[in-house]
């Protein structure tokens, strides 16, 4: 079974999210788990799984403006990340 | 592990937005509707010729995060000092942003007057269902069986009346050339309300008239629900009575 | 060159000469012809005059515009002002350029002009003209006013001076030139990082907090200076009064007129006209009521200025009301007080 390939990724500003667990569900491939990690505030922050495709339904969905969206330049090698 | 070039395809804030940092809920869908705000009048290249006008609500704390114009009004009055402020100013983009305790409660005058007059502003009506600010209180707005702080067995219709429609109420009006109601309940929904927002400040910049676009909001603070569960709510309890939908484009209505 | 003009029409080209550029109102006597006046002259000079759906709204399209950096006016009568207090509170508060035209109906509104019937704190600088020539150079100066300080301006009229018809020289009066306006939200700041938010909650563009206890005292200073530097009034016969008649607005007329007439008669009397409502002219006062012997109030109202007259003469000399409510059958404030013989005799009865 070959792991998941990225198209795309994120980056996460986990301080100053509040742990709504919005982007979770509007995630279309399902990349974004709450992890148990917690940030200054107490809240649980999300991480991203492998997958990611770039299309930003994240961002549009997230009411603290914690996602900056990348989309990969080429197709992924064979490797994982 | 491979190192990869990527192309950045989305920001954490809008150019138009001076920080991220406010107190608003989270899972409030509010600050989704001021991205798309912030957004589209930078695509339009309107930076240095936009004003806006923000009611009084939860809202109100993103006045100082917008890197616009702005005039803060009282409660409800945000429409009356917006077509004073176009009628000055034709040509900068006008819009309000306001909460359906403002504009539906408070306001409702001042947004059926601006419409029939046909001044050419855009009305935003961020729509959740409760005054937010004051606790979670019945609005005009607030659907039948919905729970509230004054309606805590849910709002029935011979206790409490009936929901108002704003959309439906406005889009008849002659001056009326753009109305439509969307949602932030998903990425889609987003994506689509970014679109109605484009076409409203569309035909304010084409001198059609007034526009109106109302939001769907979540609050799931003022419902009473856990934030994972706010959007499912909106569209389930609120979207039911308020449709989304584009209800009159180019001055004629959209029959469905 | 002298123009025979209804006051209302006076009163709106003085405005239109001062630069005001656009109006908002509600008809309602008898400030409708004022309304009338501009929505007749604005659209030539490139300006708005809205009929608003009411006088909240009139109030709040004059916000809009003003908070661009226009010239801008309302006006109403007392009920009229009633609902626009709100709107008045707060955009004193937020230091908008106003001015307002309440053509009342009597006198009955100096407490709602000075006290003001919004919240919390603040202040409306308020002119009373007695005639429409001064009306004409008070709007002119309504409008300086309200630039130079940032605070908005009420302009204290009544049924008598819309509707008289007086010979009016029609001239602009050369105050400074408006000022540069760097603080109005005109839609150009945008995308620099310094937008102009024109609001009174004391908050800060780019800045989470909020404080408008540090913003609200600026202004409380704000309007100590213009108490300091804005008190107007008109004085005459002071010089061996031993009664002092204090009045303001047309009905000073009736006042000024008969105390002319009891001065050349021999009798010690005295006149006092605040031109300012507020900042009431309350050193000026006291000095004029210093060595009289009694002061009496002719308003055409329940007595209200009597409160501020009482306030600056303190117990120098006693204070009397020779005034009171009088008015017409519709309430427009044509009583019978405003007859020149009546106000003589009342004059005359303060001394016994």
């Amino acid at each position: 079974m070959s792991a998941a390939v990225s198209r795309g990724t994120v980056v996460i500003a986990a301080e100053r999210c509040k742990g709504c667990e919005l982007c979770v569900p509007a995630c279309p491939p399902r990349v974004l788990a709450m992890s148990d990690t917690r940030n200054a505030i107490g809240a649980r922050v999300p991480e991203l799984l492998p997958g990611c495709t770039g299309c930003g339904a994240c961002l549009l969905v997230c009411p603290d403006f914690c996602f900056e969206v990348y989309r990969y330049d080429a197709e992924a090698s064979a490797c994982a990340d | 592990m491979n190192e990869r070039s990527a192309t950045r395809t989305g920001e954490f804030l809008p150019r138009l937005q001076l920080s991220p940092d406010h107190d608003l809920c989270p899972g409030c869908g509010e600050p989704l509707v001021l991205r798309l705000i912030l957004e589209l009048i930078e695509e339009l290249g309107l930076a240095e010729r936009a004003i806006g006008v923000v009611g009084i609500g939860c809202y109100t704390a993103l006045a100082p995060l917008i890197d616009l114009d702005l005039i803060q009004a009282l409660h409800g009055r945000a429409p009356s000092l917006a077509t004073g402020a176009k009628r000055m100013r034709p040509e900068a983009l006008l819009f309000t942003l306001q909460g359906d305790g403002d504009m539906v409660n408070e306001g409702l005058q001042e947004v059926i007057h601006t419409a029939a007059r046909g001044e050419s502003v855009t009305c935003i009506l961020l729509n959740n269902g409760v005054f937010g600010e004051t606790g979670g209180h019945m609005t005009a707005t607030t659907v039948l069986g919905q729970r509230t702080k004054n309606t805590l067995e849910g709002r029935s219709a011979a206790q409490h009346g009936h929901p108002i429609q704003l959309c439906e109420m406005i889009a008849p009006l002659g001056g009326a050339a753009y109305v439509a109601r969307g949602s932030v309940h998903d990425a889609a929904n987003v994506s689509r309300t970014r679109r109605m927002l484009r076409r409203a400040f569309e035909a304010q910049l084409r001198g059609e008239g007034f526009s109106l676009v109302e939001v769907l909001t979540m609050c799931p603070t003022g419902w009473f629900v856990p934030t994972a569960k706010g959007p499912g709510y909106l569209d389930e309890v609120l979207g039911s009575v308020h449709r989304v939908g584009e209800l009159k484009r180019d001055g004629a209505l959209i029959t469905l | 060159m002298r123009r025979l003009m209804e006051g209302s029409e006076a009163i709106a080209d003085a405005a239109l000469a001062a630069g005001c550029r656009f109006f908002a109102g509600y008809p309602m006597t008898p400030f409708t012809e004022l309304l009338e006046s501009f929505a007749a002259k604005l659209p030539a000079l490139g300006g708005a005059c809205i009929n608003a759906e009411s006088e909240i709204e009139a109030i709040g399209m004059a916000w809009g515009a003003a908070a661009t950096g226009a010239r801008a006016a309302t006006g109403s009568t007392g009920q009229g002002l009633a609902l626009m207090q709100e709107s008045l509170s707060e955009l004193t508060r937020a230091e908008l350029p106003l001015v307002v035209f309440n053509m009342a109906r009597g006198q009955g509104d100096y407490f709602q002009a000075t006290r003001g019937g919004g919240h919390g704190d603040y202040r409306l600088i308020v002119l009373a003209p007695i005639d429409v020539g001064e009306a004409v150079a008070l709007t002119q100066e309504a409008f300086h006013l309200a630039d130079q300080w940032r605070n908005p301006v009420l302009v204290m009229g009544d049924y008598l001076l819309a509707h008289t018809q007086e010979a009016v020289a029609a001239r602009t009066y050369d105050f400074a030139p408006p000022p540069q306006k760097p603080w109005a939200a005109d839609g150009s700041g945008g995308g620099r990082k310094s937008p102009r938010h024109v609001s009174s909650l004391g908050t800060t563009p780019g800045s989470k907090g909020i404080d408008p206890e540090s913003f609200w005292q600026r202004i409380q200073a704000k309007h100590e200076a213009i108490a300091a530097a804005e008190p107007r009034f008109e004085a005459e016969a002071i010089e061996g009064a031993e009664l002092l008649v204090v009045a303001f607005g047309s009905l000073a007329r009736f006042a000024r007129h008969a105390v002319r007439e009891l001065r050349a008669e021999g009798m010690r009397v005295g006149y006092f006209r605040p031109i300012t409502l507020w900042p009431f002219p309350s050193e000026a006062l006291a000095r004029a009521a210093a060595q009289v012997r009694r002061v009496a109030v002719l308003e055409q109202n329940a007595g209200q200025m009597i409160d501020d007259v009482r306030l600056a003469v303190l117990g120098a000399a006693p204070v009397h009301g020779i005034g009171g409510i009088s008015t017409d059958p519709s309430g427009f404030g044509i009583g019978a007080l405003l007859d020149p013989e009546g106000v003589r005799e009342r004059i005359q009865g303060a001394v016994r």
